[in-house]
């Protein structure tokens, strides 16, 4: 019995091994057409790419056909180069180099040949097309912009390379993918799912039916369409405000966190990113490293956020209880904090909280500063205190919102400054810079912004987003999930009236728009560059942030003019325009509009560049974020308490 | 004297099937390489792969000298010091070994690469035979059980984590300790434990469990009251639900993703016939496309477009079905069938217990290569390296089945004289 078993198992396992082989040679003869075919062809057919919506309905990006030339090498015939060549416009050393690299992905596998071609070329190709044994073409559809404007919002459209093939699945050579922008943060609703067929061929190459009557076929579907919270109007105008400067613009609707407006300058028009010259535009644009254009300052730029930030200076003293809206400080031009440290400043007399924000009182906030870090024993706790009220308005983070780009800024703590004074005592007087933006702390104008809709709101605000909504879906509930400020409610007033008679009394004289009640605060930050290892002082930058109007805000906005001097120089008009274009459509000042549109800052950056001693290192090392690039930690400016000499701000 | 009396009681039948099978996979081995060899070219160009696997089947004839010239006994005598230098061997690989296509089964000297594994086999056979057939061992005793599992298990620890598929081949010589006494409840456990695991990557858990209540309660009614024992099934539908779930669990968590697809592409859970399913597709289809007498020598298309990957190793396979169809495949088959029957008739004969015990563990090693090996080409068992015996190209592979067929012919020759 015992015996018998082993001898078993091998009958059986024979039987079994050879009633497998029967089935498979000689009853499934479907085997011996496959063989023929060479396999299967997979066919992919590509889904429409959603379009994009603006906020209103306008459509701001579409469809268009394109064609691309494919190849088969191993199917490639005898034909006649020249010709092909001539009708392609390439050159015979371009067509044997695509026919190499496409030998080297696959010589049985479909490779593009030559992308995206118009219909003009699509057309001259596709008369001769048989005389071309081994190419084909294959439709696909590419992007068509309805506007000029947006670049840095949409993204484009690219091939996919063999990092992104080898880390996801779904994309095969040749397939294109969303990069930058709501192209790539909404990638996978706006491409929807391709289909596959399975296509048997006989061995003449000739499609002879689908795989097994389409068992593993698939449908494709469609890629959905979305709703942008841009405003399509206000994006162009704020593009065109900023032609022929630097810097961003960024526009939030404070009860949603809707991003209205997203503006880097300088900009470029998104359709030089489609069809065949994609490639060269990209690259010159990417080289581009003076202007940057592919650089979106709106949401990468961290600059010092200047005077703005006294709204957060003032708020976080009174939530701090350590003063009230009647507590003076007296002002002699400036302030003078530590033996031989001085602030200067351009107001004087008895500075409260209300003519403190007006006349951007650097005394005042000065004062009121340290008298927060003061409030606890140890500076090290009121800077974390601090610095924890900061984060509460979304500083120092990403924020989450769905743009694939993005910068933390920076919120120092007690820790930074431990590093930065090792060995040295450092207490409120020593960071007192901080009071007025001009410190450690750095903002991205998205975060000025955003800080605005929270001031707007008094107190809460919803993380900033680019999508209004999705056609069939929704939109990720993270933003419509409040965050809540840990300033009470009943401080924001105070200083709203404050930020309120900017326009009426204070440093925005003049820039007021009839009939919307506007708060802001302008800002002037310093910055500085590296050359040849000294440190120089360049144009100020000219902020501005604003919200209107002031009872149920429709906008907060954040302006970021680089180099422009001072903040109601340049970022402070184009904040009112945008302000007045956006509540009531259309602009009354046509006098400030002209200036805004055809004032030019060029003469200012170019005179960087006519450094001829610094000019390849300029390339590198002058940029828009001095801060950041500078790797602040590496500094050695940590041998002493930090002269700060901030300008007096507008 | 002595070589002459070894090659006059020589078992030739198997000599002679050994010889096809070596010759044969020769050929194979020359036409599946042939796609990627430019030019006119001669099957001893020793450049290419069938010209190595020439010099490898050279070699083997001084192997096969020397085994037949030594004395039986010795095999018997150092069957504890090969099986420790086996195992030292395994275990070397995880500090020595070299990386070839995502496994650490080599050693590396220069351009040349040895697979230990290979060896291994003979080695804890050879110890197996010689725990066995001492008179105080009875299979009846725990305790001899786990001791002889124990000889079994430690190459398969070893084994395992780099090359799971040869761990299975372990597995399969349970088979000699049953006609050796050990209980057949080991063997229906690890039958059940089997098809469990199948049943469960297709059912739902639950399933299962319903229908093996169903089961335990219709043996729990049907047999006599006396002998109804409500504890033991009770324990028993515990450990089935317990198994079948952590059959889950371990397929998740505990399986490497190509694994899982193995396994999913077989059971036809996943198609994917570029990717992962792709080596199977290609395998069935050249097999398939093989007809009743194939499309005869070095004229398989799918073997010439070089579409099955692996087809001079684990896949050598397919060029018999392509090239020589059903009829061919069937002979190949009939040399397997054919050459194990002779060793187990062989080792029914022999005298003592060692190489009885030693030639069905032959018997069954070249079975189980044989068997995962076809199922796998043919479709029916997930993808695991297991070569082809005397087929596949690889020197470890021809050297290793060599010296464990001839061990045991030696021994066989040696019967009549000797004792």
């Amino acid at each position: 019995m015992r015996k018998a078993l082993f001898p078993t198992i091998i009958i059986i396992g024979a039987l079994l091994l050879i009633a497998r082989i029967f089935y498979l040679q000689i009853i499934d003869d479907s085997f011996k057409l496959k063989s023929d075919n060479n396999a299967i062809k997979i066919k992919y057919d590509y889904p429409e790419r959603g379009y994009i919506y603006d906020r209103n309905g306008k459509l701001l990006v579409a469809n268009q056909p394109s064609y691309d030339i494919m190849v088969i090498p191993r199917d490639v015939k005898k034909i006649d180069t020249a010709e092909f060549c001539d009708l392609l416009q390439i050159t015979k050393e371009d067509f044997i180099k695509k026919i190499e690299k496409a030998k080297v992905y696959s010589p049985r596998l479909p490779s593009v040949f030559l992308a995206q071609l118009n219909k003009l070329e699509y057309a001259a190709f596709q008369e001769k097309q048989r005389k071309f044994e081994g190419f084909y073409i294959q439709k696909r559809s590419l992007r068509d912009y309805q506007v000029n404007y947006g670049a840095n919002v949409f993204g484009f459209i690219t091939q996919v390379n063999e990092n992104i093939i080898n880390k996801n699945k779904y994309y095969k050579s040749g397939d294109l993918i969303g990069k930058q922008g709501v192209e790539e943060s909404y990638e996978e609703i706006l491409r929807g799912v391709k289909g596959v067929k399975h296509i048997q061929k006989d061995k003449y190459n000739r499609d002879i039916g689908s795989y097994k009557d389409g068992r593993y076929d698939t449908i494709a579907v469609q890629g959905k369409d979305i709703h942008l919270s841009i405003d399509g109007d206000l994006q162009k105008y704020g593009e065109e405000l900023m032609i022929n400067k630097r810097g961003g613009i960024v526009a939030i609707e404070p009860k949603t966190g809707e991003i209205l407006a997203l503006v880097s300058a300088p900009s470029f028009d998104p359709a030089l990113l489609v069809g065949r010259k994609r490639s060269k535009n990209y690259t010159a644009l990417y080289n581009d490293s003076i202007a940057k254009p592919l650089y979106d300052r709106g949401l990468l730029a961290e600059y010092p956020p200047g005077s703005p930030f006294k709204i957060l200076t003032g708020l976080i003293a009174l939530q701090e209880g350590v003063i009230d809206t009647e507590t003076g400080f007296v002002c002699h031009h400036g302030f003078s904090y530590a033996r031989g440290r001085f602030m200067k400043c351009h107001d004087s007399g008895v500075s409260k909280l209300h003519n403190g924000y007006y006349n951007s009182c650097n005394t005042y906030f000065a004062s009121v500063y340290m008298k927060t870090i003061n409030k606890y024993l140890k500076p090290s706790d009121g800077v974390d205190i601090w610095s924890k009220h900061l984060k509460s308005f979304g500083l120092g983070e990403f924020m989450g919102y769905d743009l694939p780009t993005g910068r933390k800024g920076k919120v120092p703590t007690s820790k930074t400054y431990k590093k930065m004074y090792p060995g040295w005592g450092w207490d409120s007087k020593t960071i007192v810079s901080n009071s007025i933006g001009q410190g450690e702390v750095l903002m991205t104008p998205i975060q000025l912004a955003n800080m605005m809709a929270a001031v707007a709101n008094k107190g809460y605000y919803y993380t900033p987003h680019i999508i209004k909504s999705i056609k069939n879906d929704v939109i990720d509930k993270k933003f419509r999930t409040k965050h809540v400020t840990t300033i009470d409610r009943k401080h924001f007033e105070p200083v709203i009236n404050g930020l309120y008679d900017v326009y009426n009394l204070g440093t925005a004289r003049g820039l007021g728009v009839e009939g919307i009640e506007i708060c802001g605060k302008t800002g002037t930050a310093e910055n500085f560059t590296k050359i040849n290892g000294k440190r120089v002082k360049l144009q100020d930058h000219s902020i501005f942030v604003a919200f209107a109007p002031r009872e149920n805000p429709k906008i907060a906005i954040a302006v970021f003019v680089e180099n422009g001097y001072w903040g109601a120089r340049w970022a402070g008009p184009i904040t009112s325009l945008m302000i007045e274009k956006y509540i009531k459509r259309k602009i009354t000042r046509k006098d400030l509009e002209k200036r805004m549109l055809e004032g030019s800052l060029i003469p200012e950056y170019n005179k960087y560049l006519a450094k001829p001693v610094v000019d390849t290192l300029l390339k590198t090392k002058v940029d828009i974020l001095p801060k950041s690039e500078m790797k602040q930690e590496e500094e050695p400016k940590v041998t002493e308490p930090k002269p700060t000499e901030p300008k007096p701000t507008e | 004297m002595k070589n002459q009396s070894v090659t006059n009681n020589l078992d030739w039948v198997t000599v002679a099937i050994y010889i096809i099978m070596v010759i044969l996979g020769w050929l194979n081995i020359y036409s599946s390489s042939l796609s990627s060899v430019e030019g006119e070219t001669s099957i001893f160009d020793v450049t290419q792969i069938y010209g190595k696997q020439f010099l490898f089947i050279l070699f083997s004839i001084p192997i096969i000298i020397s085994i037949l010239a030594i004395d039986a006994k010795f095999f018997e005598k150092f069957s504890g010091v090969f099986y420790i230098l086996g195992l030292l061997s395994l275990a070397g690989l995880f500090v020595f070994g070299k990386e070839i296509k995502g496994q650490t089964n080599w050693y590396s000297f220069g351009s040349f690469s040895l697979q230990p594994a290979e060896f291994a086999k003979t080695a804890t056979a050879l110890l197996l035979a010689k725990y066995l057939s001492d008179v105080q061992v009875n299979l009846k005793d725990t305790e001899r059980q786990i001791q002889v599992l124990g000889i079994l298990g430690l190459p398969i620890i070893l084994i395992a984590p780099n090359d799971p598929g040869s761990a299975l081949i372990y597995t399969f010589l349970v088979i000699v300790l049953y006609r050796e006494g050990l209980p057949s409840w080991y063997l229906w456990t690890g039958f059940i434990a089997i098809l469990l695991f199948v049943a469960a990557l297709i059912l739902e858990p639950y399933v299962i469990i319903l229908i093996a209540l169903a089961i335990i309660l219709l043996i729990y009614f049907r047999s006599r009251l006396i002998d109804r024992n409500w504890m033991l099934s009770g324990i028993l539908l515990l450990i089935i639900s317990g198994y079948v779930f952590s059959v889950d669990y371990v397929f998740d968590n505990v399986f490497k993703q190509h694994h899982r697809d193995r396994f999913n592409i077989l059971l036809g859970k996943e198609v994917d016939l570029k990717g992962v399913g792709y080596n199977t597709n290609q395998s069935e289809i050249a097999i398939g496309s093989g007809g009743w007498f194939g499309k005869g020598y070095l004229e398989g298309t799918q073997t010439k477009g070089g579409f099955v990957p692996e087809q001079h190793t684990d896949y050598i396979f397919t060029t018999v079905g392509e090239e020589w169809g059903f009829v061919g495949s069937l002979f190949i088959i009939a040399l397997f069938v054919g050459l194990i029957v002779r060793l187990i008739y062989l080792a029914e004969r022999q005298k003592t217990k060692f190489s009885r015990v030693y030639g069905y563990c032959v018997a069954a090693i070249l079975f189980i290569h044989f068997f995962v090996n076809t199922s796998m080409v043919i479709g029916i068992f997930p993808t695991i390296g297991v070569p082809l015996p005397f087929f596949s190209y690889g020197g470890s592979g021809l050297w290793g089945f060599t010296i464990l067929l001839f061990i045991f012919l030696k021994m066989d020759a040696n019967k009549v004289n000797e004792w």
